[in-house]
């Protein structure tokens, strides 16, 4: 995560994160290494849906939140 | 009158109880947090025949790919998953986590999808509601298509606001979560049960929260509740897979005993065998 001049920050998960220009939502996710299928993703408040992952840009200052399931009751 | 359908299995004992659009056989709901280890909560959902489960959603830790998956050990063709908005605080967080449960059990093509136990909190001490906001989040996810199963207090004026606002299951706590405290106001739960059953006698109550031990569970089913959802009680006993089974009994008991019609209570005993034909007499003034 050095920040390089032309990075541009986003939060994820309520953490600063740098990422190149260009990145995708699905690019995010493999920078995250995040493999795992069951996965959702919201973008400043509003859930996206899978299909769009590929091709979402992330812009500066973009909230992003990645959650899965975990136990609970 | 029951015939000789007592005399089949376990899961056939029990009549099938609908809520929204899925029909449920197991009338014990369990959660899948607090275990020791995966393979013992799936082993305690196994020898129940569990077949709905609640689940949370959290943040996905970040560059950590070696954790293991909680949905490796659920049985997701045979279970309807039921995503629960624990941890909320209040209705617009607890709407944005319901829609990302959504999007995440559509995504596994599971039942549940549309399902969301509706859980907003108040205070992070008694864990108890805040039935305010829970009222906002239903009307909100009701709009949505949410099928909502809310859990409240055990008011039965909020509990009737929340089924008027559309929830399609009320569950009130028998007492805080995970307190183990059993269903502290009996009276409560059954003047909830007989006031939204009223003219609607299919619609479920479950008993959310507070489950101690096998007989709180059986007491919510002879109340009159529809199922009881429980966690802690299994997860943290010594021998939570044994608990799972006792609980299961509970649940089918209560139900049946419900069913069956109890007797009237009475301060005075009445005896079981005849009073007459007693070889003596009794004495005087006894």
């Amino acid at each position: 995560m050095n920040k390089i001049e032309s990075n541009m920050l986003v939060m994820v998960n309520g953490q600063d994160l740098y990422v190149q220009p260009g990145t995708t939502i699905a690019g995010l996710l493999v920078q995250l290494e995040i493999t795992q299928t069951a996965v959702a993703v919201e973008l400043n408040l509003q859930v996206q849906p899978k299909t769009t992952f590929a091709e979402r840009l992330l812009r500066p200052d973009d909230r992003v939140e990645i959650v899965s399931l975990v136990g609970g009751g | 009158m029951m015939e000789s359908g007592l005399f089949l299995e376990r899961e056939a004992i029990t009549d099938p109880l609908q809520i929204g659009s899925q029909i449920l056989n197991q009338r014990l709901i369990l959660g899948t947090g607090k275990y020791e280890s995966f393979e013992q909560m799936a082993e305690s959902f196994k020898v129940v025949r569990a077949e709905c489960v609640t689940i949370a959603v959290r943040r996905e830790k970040l560059h950590d790919s070696s954790g293991r998956n909680i949905l490796d050990y659920l049985d997701l063709d045979n279970t309807i998953l039921l995503p629960n908005t624990s941890g909320c605080y209040d209705a617009e967080t607890a709407v944005r986590c319901a829609r990302m449960g959504r999007e995440i059990l559509r995504g596994l093509d599971n039942p549940g999808s549309e399902w969301v136990k509706l859980e907003v909190l108040g205070s992070s001490r008694s864990l108890m509601p805040d039935v305010l906001e829970t009222l906002k989040a239903t009307r909100e996810l009701v709009k949505e298509g949410f099928e909502v199963l809310c859990y409240t207090t055990d008011d039965p004026v909020m509990a009737r606001k929340l089924k008027d606002a559309g929830a399609v299951s009320v569950m009130p706590a028998g007492s805080p979560i995970g307190s183990g405290l059993g269903i502290v106001n009996p009276h409560n739960l059954q003047m909830i049960v007989e006031d939204l059953k009223q003219g609607d006698p299919d619609f479920p109550v479950i008993v959310d929260a507070g489950v101690g031990t096998a007989s709180d569970a059986a007491i919510a089913m002879e109340l009159g509740a529809d199922a009881v959802l429980l966690n802690t009680s299994v997860a943290r006993a010594a021998d939570p897979v044994k608990m799972a089974i006792a609980m299961d009994f509970a649940v089918r008991s209560g139900r049946l005993a419900f069913q069956a019609g109890r007797i009237m209570k009475s301060k005075y005993a009445s005896a079981s065998s005849p009073e007459h034909g007693l070889i003596a007499d009794r004495p005087r003034n006894r």
